[in-house]
This record gives C-alpha cells, structure tokens and sequence, in this order.
C-alpha cells in the first residue's frame, strides 16, 4: 500500500508543478494542434484517401509531441538534482519508474484529447469512437513506459534532446504499427473482434515493456 | 612486456578462413544454378548467413547485457557492444545483399517485405545503440545505459516481426511468391556451408574484437597511471 | 553508525577513492576536509546510497546498503550542493511530498513544525523558484530532517551562506548533535572544519591521510600541516 502511495505522490507532484506553469502541455499541445494542420496542408486529402491517412497522421503526432514532454519530465527532475531527492527517499526504484510514466501518460492523454476531435474534423473520420479510445489507450500505456524507461537514459547523454527521439522511435515501431493498423481498420468499419490480433500485439507489448523497465529502470538512476 | 599467445584465436582464424573458402566454393561450384532467378540467386546464401549472424548477434548483446547488469563486470559489457558492432556490419550486408536480389527479382531495390523491414529496423536500433554509447563519457553508466538498451531493444525484436506481418498480410504481395524457389538438395548444402561459415566468422571476429577492447583498456589504464605519477 | 572497508570508487580510468577505511560511532560529529577534487562528495554520495562503490564494503548503523536499501535510506538525511527541492513547487509542497516518500504518518504537521524550525513559515506557499540561495538551502535543510535521520550527511552546507544563515546552521548543528544525530559534513574551509568538527579526517586524492580529535589538534601548526598533506 505504502507502494502505490508513493506512486501516487510522484504523479501528484508532476501534475501539481505542471499545473503551474503549464509548460509542457502548452508545448506540446500547441506543437501536436500545429503539426496536425500543417499535416493537413501538406497531404491535401479529401474523401476516401483522407480516411486512410488519418489514423497514421494521428499516431505520428502524438508520438512526436510525446517526445516533447519525455524529455521534460527527467529535466525538470534534474535542473535543482531533485532526481537524488527520489532517489534518497526510502522508495523502490521501480515505484519512481510507475510514477513518472504515470504522469506522462497523463500528459499525453491531454494531448490525445485535443487531437482526437481536431483530426476527426480535418480529416473527415469517425475517430470518437469507443473502439478507437480503447486502441489510444493501449498505444499510449506502452509508448509512455518505453519512452519513460529511454527518456531516463537520454537525460544523462550529451544532447540530451535529440538522442530520446533516437533511442525511442525504432523500438515503439511495434506499438506505432499495430495502432495504426487497429485504427485504420476501426475507422474502416472494422469490428473489434476483427482487430483483434493487432490489440493483442498492443498488449503484449505493453506489458513486456513495462516488465523489463521494473527490472531495469534502478540500473539507469542510481549512480 | 611479452606479448601473449592466441592459439585458439589462431585456429578460429585458420578454420573460419577454410570455411569461408568452401562456403563460396560450394555457392558458386556445387549449388545449381536457380531455373527462374539464375545467378543472382546465389547471393541468398550469403543474404541468409548475413542476417542469421547479425540477429545472433544482437542476441548475443542482449545476453551480454542481462549478465553485466547482474554481475556488474565489465567483459560482459565489452562482449555485448563487441557483437553489436560485428551483428551491425552483418545486418548492413543483408540488407544491401537483399536489396541488390530484390531489384531483378521482384523489379525493386526495395519493398517493404517483413524480412527486409526487420533487418532495417534493426539496422537502426543498433546504430542508436552506437549513437547511445557515443553520448556517455563514464564508461560505467556507458555500459550500465546501453545494457539496458540491448535488452529492451531485444524485447521488441519479435513484436516488431509480428507486426509487420501483420501490416503486409494486410495487403497481401505478390512479391511474397518469390519464396516459393524449390529446394534442391545440393542448395540445402550449400546453405548450410554457407550458415556454417558465417557463424565461424562471427566468433574469429568477436574474439578479436574482445582483445582489442581489452588492449585499449589497458592502454587508457597504463595513460591514467602515467598521468597520475607526473 | 558507519564502517566503511577497502572502499574504491573509480569512474573509467579516473579514481576517485583508493581504499578508504572510516569507522564512526553513533554521536560523533566529523568533519570531513580535503581540497577540491579529493573524493569528498564522491564519499558521501556513497554513504547516502545513492552511489555505488566498485569494491569494498560499506555498513550504515550494521546494515548493508545495497541489500536493506530502503532501512538504510530511512536512517539518512543527506544534505547536497545541490538543493533537491522542486522550483515549481511551494515550500510546503515540496515537504509534503517528501514527507509521503518517507512514510511520515503526520506529513502536514511534521511540515509545519520544520518550516517553523528554519523560518520559512511565513513563505510556505510561495514557490521555490522564488527563492534566495540561503533559504533554498534552509528549506533543504527541513527536507533533509524531515524524517529525523539518525544520520545526517552534509556536502559543503556552509557554501553560499551569509553569516545569519551561517549562524542558524551552526545553532542547528549543535541542538542535532545534541539529541544524539551522527553529524558527517565535508568542508574545505580549513577554520570551519576545525570548529565544527569533534573530529577532523582529512582526504586527499581518494585516501585518508589524517584523523584526529579535535582535542589533540595543534591549532597553530594545523594549517601548515593541512598544506604539506593537501599537496
């Protein structure tokens, strides 16, 4: 109990900092809405190829914006050491690891919330839609593990920034594939039972990822 | 200071060389020439031995990986960013030996067929593993970091399969047909030859690969002492 | 409180402690001194768990820290250079939250009662960006005892300080040392080591060179002694 307390209390404090200043969300929000329009200038769709497009355009957005909040959610930690702080505390390694990868699933979701509807708009798809929430979900729980587990690697490189996007991309290729896949085919009119296996792919992957970064995560933050 | 003998670095040498000496031998003399495909085709025994080292390989560092993060010592570390190296030369040539059959086969230097996809995947996990352990000076956390790395990167490596089965079973290829080349048993040989001496390569190269990490850690141990008794 | 065996520690080829070897009771209160570079903090951060050796052995009050961790955390409060405070937090929620994350049954008022003790009570809801170097550092203080470490770990607590803060910490120090808190500071101002300490272990590049109580100290000849070990 004392476990997910401790959980709790790091998801908290992130939510908390984020709240006021707002820095990330804005960024990321307003990057995500950004990189939406212009990617509805640049492919120009209308109809029938629109639908095919979007799902992919989606993904890619919040793939792209979540690497924006990654990297901010170690740097916030480091700029006064407060990373020591946690690390000090009495608080297995792997309850830092679930409250930090909390708080950015969280922060993704927000984004996720904005862009859902505004693609929907752009692109004329049926995005709202239960099945497609439940494949958002399932996306972002792995793509937010990995991408915590990594972005506690990229913060201690040099050019810290750009090396998250590099570690992280090729290994969310199997998240970022399967829930393009399973959201093209729901848009499409597919059934659930007919995504099936694309859904089951999407939770292997979080759980193995989530898994390995139980076992691992200690070994990146202690010194 | 003496320098010390590698006898069974020697042999490996010797052996993988004799190997490889058969292998193209079986692959150009023994192997028949394919009805459909021709001669381009005996670039398949190399393609296969290419990308079967390069995914041991990768194995082999996440192997590396797990040990040095329980153990803590440091030759498991030099093991896996050894074989990483060597499994990342291997993959390229897969991918540029697959790349060169597709074009008069299937009429494309490339296409977006599982197996070719894969190893480009892979091509780029480890290439981040390269850029990964560029970017950490400590030596420690560079092999603690990058352990980590091999290991989830390995974890993926069947998802990352599945899924783009998937994806491509979607759309069904006509260009997948071009598996169906019939098997003669002189081919089978020569595959194997082929996989045989490939596998033999990828030990002679990992052991000298492992002296010379070896040898440059003495090196900058032997440069701090000097530096230190200035 | 402390046993400490063989310790090494090096980072690459670069060595930061050469087999240390520091044995400190419960109560004593040591100041750790030594020149830029000597090991100092590396030595502490060891202590504190939250870095690892690379040989030797270290025991916190009998326990192992790299097996009973989180007891081991529980008896620390470790004080950095750096604050370990979150800017975009207030004062009170930056110890809020530290009390959650050491399973402070009375967080709130265990908050107050600190942010009392180091005069922060009347900017407790102000945030922590907001703030000069000196209560940055009394507010991290507060994070530091908040759950009444039996140990307290200081790493230069006196760097930046003006002579108020200088004063409260030093008056901090002694009420600490007085209800039985094993004190272990680093310092490389020579007079506020010898002052502070009840025993003085000085480290130069990675090895204790000296250890001595502070009663046997030679106040004149320890300076020239300090340069002839420090070089």
């Amino acid at each position: 109990m004392a476990y997910v307390r401790k959980v709790w209390a790091i998801v908290v404090k992130d939510v908390a900092a984020e709240l006021r200043t707002r820095e990330m969300t804005s960024a990321m929000l307003v990057f995500s809405v950004l990189a939406m329009l212009i990617f509805s200038f640049a492919l120009n769709l209308r109809g029938a190829v629109a639908q095919v497009a979007a799902p992919g355009v989606l993904w890619v957005t919040v793939v792209f914006a979540g690497t924006l909040g990654l990297n901010r959610s170690f740097t916030r930690e480091q700029v006064t050491g407060g990373f020591d702080g946690l690390l000090l505390a009495p608080v297995d390694r792997s309850a830092i690891f679930f409250g930090k990868a909390l708080g950015n699933l969280a922060f993704m979701g927000i984004v996720e919330i904005v862009l859902l509807p505004l693609c929907s708009v752009l692109f004329d798809v049926p995005l709202l839609r239960p099945g497609v929430l439940l494949v958002m979900v399932l996306g972002t729980v792995g793509y937010a593990a990995v991408g915590t587990l990594l972005a506690a690697i990229a913060v201690n490189t040099r050019a810290r920034e750009v090396m998250l996007p590099v570690l992280l991309l090729p290994l969310a290729v199997p998240a970022l594939i399967a829930a393009v896949q399973a959201t093209s085919g729901l848009v499409a009119g597919a059934t659930l039972s007919d995504v099936r296996p694309l859904l089951r792919l999407l939770i292997v992957y979080d759980l193995l990822i989530v898994a390995v970064s139980m076992l691992t995560f200690g070994y990146l933050v202690e010194e | 200071m003496r320098e010390d003998r590698d006898t069974l670095g020697l042999a490996l040498i010797v052996v993988s060389g004799v190997a490889m000496a058969a292998a193209l031998a079986a692959v150009f003399l023994y192997a028949p020439r394919e009805m459909t495909m021709g001669d381009v085709q005996r670039i398949f025994y190399f393609h296969v031995s290419s990308a079967w080292v390069g995914f041991f390989a990768f194995f082999v560092t996440f192997l590396g990986g797990v040990a040095y993060l329980v153990s803590g010592k440091r030759r498991w570390d030099v093991l896996a960013v050894s074989s990483t190296q060597i499994g990342l030369t291997f993959i390229t040539m897969a991918v540029i030996t697959g790349s060169l059959w597709a074009r008069p086969v299937w009429g494309t230097y490339w296409t977006w067929e599982p197996r070719l996809t894969i190893s480009a995947i892979q091509l780029l996990v480890y290439v981040a593993y390269g850029m990964l352990r560029g970017a950490v000076d400590d030596p420690e956390k560079k092999a603690r970091f990058s352990s980590v790395y091999g290991i989830v990167a390995f974890v993926t490596v069947p998802l990352s399969w599945f899924a783009i089965r998937w994806w491509r079973t979607a759309h069904p290829d006509v260009l997948t047909s071009g598996e169906g080349m019939a098997f003669a048993a002189r081919m089978g040989h020569t595959l194997l030859a082929s996989l045989v001496a490939f596998t033999l390569l990828y030990i002679t190269i990992l052991r000298q690969r492992i002296r010379l990490a070896r040898t440059t850690d003495t090196v900058m141990r032997l440069r701090a002492q000097l530096d230190r008794s200035r | 409180m402390i046993q400490v065996r063989g310790l090494n520690k090096s980072f690459g080829p670069h060595t930061a402690l050469a087999g240390v070897d520091l044995a400190i009771d419960p109560g004593e209160f040591v100041a750790l001194m030594g020149p830029n570079g000597a090991g100092k903090t590396t030595l502490l951060r060891i202590l504190a768990t939250i870095a690892r050796p690379t040989s030797g052995s270290v025991r916190i009050a009998g326990l192992e820290p790299a097996k009973r961790g989180e007891d081991v955390r529980r008896l620390i409060g470790f004080l950095s250079h750096k604050t370990l405070l979150y800017e975009d937090l207030t004062a009170e929620q930056n110890l809020r939250f530290y009390a959650k994350m050491y399973d402070i049954a009375d967080g709130p008022t265990r908050t107050s009662h600190l942010l009392e003790r180091v005069g922060l009570s009347s900017r407790r809801g102000d945030l922590v960006g907001t703030f000069s170097r000196g209560m940055q550092q009394r507010l991290s203080l507060a994070r530091a005892l908040i759950h009444r470490p039996q140990l307290l770990l200081m790493d230069e607590p006196y760097t930046g300080l003006d002579p108020n803060a200088t004063q409260f910490l030093t008056d901090l120090l002694a009420d600490l040392a007085g209800d039985g808190c094993t004190v272990l500071l680093t310092t490389h101002d020579l007079e506020r080591g010898l002052a502070s300490g009840q025993r003085v272990v000085i480290l130069v590049r990675g090895r204790i060179v000296h250890d001595v109580q502070r009663g046997e100290v030679d106040h004149a000849a320890f300076p020239d002694l300090y340069r002839t070990l420090a070089s």
